[in-house]
């Protein structure tokens, strides 16, 4: 037995000081982390060692971009914080993809990273990076913390970063010496963030602005974007449009934030989006863009981009106001409060024309593919998905072909049920981000729709979903080939199909070998019963659907043309 | 057009980087970057002259404001500011020149404080304009090395007043 209680410190009341790692978990569950996605390595082990004993729930990814995935998987599945942990060096730079996801999305993440001890940092030590100089533009904020006093602080200031305004990544490069130092815990410190100001209500005056062009225009539109949904928003704008009689469409991160059954849906718009949503953006009068930001696969040749409309953007962004297209009635804050306050000054107008020209091109021009064929239509597999689980699975995607379809054929009801990576199109996103998701709502269907060459990219997540069990299923689009890529290749390098193919493993064998269930469906008469069997998998599972590698996303808008010059709108016609 | 825009960030380890790479990553010019301690140690203020449009500035000043570290920002273009430069300027000064160096040095309220046996090392301060003047003055003599701090500015106080 030890005579020395203190472990051979000297002697003093215990409860006077605490590890920097103690610290750290006790500030993560004072801030109501549930659950934190991260892998090890020698400069976090004193963290981890503290958090064998924490009530909470840790899941280990194979490597940790997926990890990254994951924990922004459950930030947008939820809208709380993701919390993500690596070690220093290659942990720090394996997360690198993932941060720029979430930032590009606006999702909330806390990164913790190990580093080498401060008297070795720049000295190029084993496995040390300059990780807040690789990080800084893929994070809305970072820092190193030097003085362990400052760590409760400042992981309370990255919590608040993340998840206010309009959120973002925010990264902790914590040297392993912090950790194991020995601090006397002082009172709480306040947040003390004197250059982060927030703007929550918009300017009245902008409001009344805003109301009053809505009631005298006769051709509005509404452009709904992911800020909708992360503001919690989508009660208010179905307030505002049906108080105003507005139609609505959303870009892909929009998508969810206004029910798609509805009929003032126009869908999605922009470069895949549906034809009568790209044609009410170019022949509208009044565009209200509601927690969008104007990206180019959405406007188009900008020049060309809603020749007809004054624009009025709602964002909590001041740096997206006529970034990109000049706006005429900026309103910056929250989108909820701003819809409410918006919501009470418009009045209802029938303009019965608008919805008789909009319902003029849904009718001529809706989503179509080839429903004869025999062979099977990636359209057809989400449609039949989208049948049979009601329109309520959690969809998440991977980026490309797949993506698009996904956005395209399911009907997306509730706000984060779709969940991609869009402004970055992190290929591999969907995997993890599922697996994040279903960690978030352990009970609900979680469907990554992906295709071959995006789900290659993190496969070995796998075998973190069957660890873990986590029940996600695989509606795996496989055509052989990097699809969009070779869309781009037929339509606009001559077919030229320059190393776009792929030689894909057996994934139903595969996914048997993590330990998963495994499938593979290739006639067009199976996809409903493979569905099926995908549905009552109790573990997680993957089915392999063969499709046509030819077929390709219509309508399209070609790069550097106008919305209303859309391809591809008699397409099923010319199979 | 030029642009003088000036920040208050916090005294901390990093700001400059990212500062610096907030320009970068946007494609954005820095004409010259002026960084110092204020009368409170917590914060500096960082004069940065900038080109660009008038929509490039309003970015510039929006995505400066975005990070977190920046207190404030302020374009000061339509003021009426004070701006300076702080040069010293090595020139070289054969005996048969020294004399009317010295009075060009005189004539631009410059100072001398360094003398070598061929070189004179000179201080001067002022607008952009004077500097670069004082600069053009000393060509034919043979300048030998220059350092300049970039612009540093304050509004005046009447207009301060006014608003």
């Amino acid at each position: 037995m030890s005579t020395q209680p203190n472990g051979g410190r000297p002697r003093g009341p215990q409860t006077a000081h605490k590890s920097g790692s103690q610290i750290i978990v006790d500030t993560l569950v004072e801030q109501g982390v549930e659950v934190i996605f991260g892998y090890l390595g020698g400069v976090v082990l004193p963290l981890f060692d503290k958090l064998y004993d924490a009530p909470i729930r840790f899941i280990i990814p194979r490597h940790e971009q997926g990890g990254c995935h994951m924990a922004d998987g459950y930030a947008r599945a939820t809208g709380k914080v993701g919390v993500v942990i690596a070690t220093s060096g290659p942990g720090a730079t394996n997360l690198t993809t993932g941060l720029a996801t979430a930032m590009m999305d606006s999702t909330p993440l806390v990164a913790l990273t190990g580093q080498v001890r401060t008297d070795l940092i720049g000295n190029d030590a084993f496995q040390e990076a300059d990780t807040t100089g690789i990080t800084r533009p893929v994070t809305k904020h970072n820092v190193i913390v030097k003085d362990p006093s400052k760590l409760a602080r400042t992981i309370r200031e990255a919590f608040y970063i993340a998840s206010s305004g309009r959120p973002g990544p925010v990264l902790i490069d914590i040297p392993v010496d912090m950790q194991v130092a020995q601090i006397s815990p002082t009172e709480p410190e306040v947040i003390n963030l004197p250059g982060y100001k927030l703007r929550q209500h918009g300017h009245s005056r902008q409001i009344t602005m805003a109301a009053n062009v809505i009631n005298e225009s006769e051709k509005p539109l509404i452009y709904a974007g992911g800020g909708v949904i992360i503001s919690g928003a989508s009660q208010e704008l179905r307030q505002l449009a049906a108080k105003a009689n507005l139609p609505v469409t959303t870009t892909l991160m929009g998508l969810g934030a206004y029910d798609q059954n509805r009929g003032e849906s126009l869908d999605m718009l922009g470069m895949h989006g549906t034809a009568y949503a790209n044609y009410a953006i170019q022949n509208c009068d009044l565009l209200i863009s509601i927690g969008a930001r104007f990206e180019d696969r959405v406007t188009g040749k900008l020049n060309t981009f809603a020749p007809r409309a004054k624009i009025v953007h709602i964002d909590i962004d001041p740096a997206s106001i006529s970034k990109n297209v000049h706006v005429d009635i900026p309103v910056v804050g929250d989108a909820g409060l701003i819809l409410t306050e918006l919501s009470k000054v418009v009045e209802h107008r029938p303009r019965k024309a608008w919805f008789e020209e909009i319902a003029a091109w849904k009718e001529k021009h809706p989503l179509r593919y080839d429903t004869e064929a025999d062979v099977v239509k990636p359209q057809y597999v989400i449609e039949e998905l989208c049948r049979q689980t009601k329109g309520d699975a959690t969809i998440v995607t991977g980026v490309g072909q797949h993506q698009m379809w996904a956005a395209q054929f399911y009907r997306y009801s509730r706000p984060r049920q779709f969940i991609t990576s869009g402004g970055l199109g992190t290929m591999g996103f969907g995997l993890p981000g599922a697996i994040g998701a279903q960690v978030a709502k352990p009970d609900s269907l979680v469907v990554d729709i992906d295709g071959d060459s995006s789900f290659n990219m993190t496969l070995t997540e796998l075998s973190t979903a069957v660890q873990y069990e986590l029940p996600i299923k695989v509606c795996l689009l496989n055509n052989g080939c990097m699809g969009m890529v070779r869309q781009w290749q037929e339509l606009f390098y001559g077919k030229r199909y320059s190393y776009s193919s792929l030689k894909n493993p057996d994934f139903a064998n595969l996914a048997k070998a993590f330990g998963a269930a495994g499938y593979t469906v290739d006639k067009k008469e199976d996809v409903a019963a493979g569905i099926e069997k995908m549905l009552a998998e109790k573990k997680p599972c993957v089915v392999d659907f063969k499709i046509d590698r030819t077929e390709n996303v219509w309508p399209m808008v070609a790069a550097g043309n106008g919305l209303h010059e859309m391809d591809g709108l008699d397409a099923f016609e010319m199979v | 057009m030029k642009h003088i825009i000036s920040a208050l960030v916090q005294n901390e380890p990093g700001v400059l980087a990212h500062v610096a790479g907030m320009f970068a990553a946007r494609a954005f010019n820095i004409d010259s970057l002026a960084v110092g301690r204020t009368d409170d140690p917590t914060i500096s203020r960082m004069t940065i002259v900038v080109v660009g449009d008038d929509r490039v500035l309003e970015q510039v000043r929006k995505q400066l404001a975005k990070i977190i570290t920046i207190v404030k920002v302020q374009d000061f273009v339509g003021q009426d500011v004070v701006a300076r430069d702080l040069m010293l300027l090595s020139v070289f000064t054969p005996p048969d020149k020294r004399p009317e160096i010295l009075s060009l040095i005189e004539m631009f309220n410059a100072k001398v404080v360094d003398i070598g046996p061929k070189f004179v090392m000179v201080e001067v301060s002022g607008p952009e304009t004077k500097i670069e003047a004082f600069i053009d003055a000393c060509r034919p003599y043979g300048v030998k090395n220059v350092v300049r701090t970039g612009t540093v500015a304050m509004a005046r106080y009447a207009r301060l007043r006014s608003n």
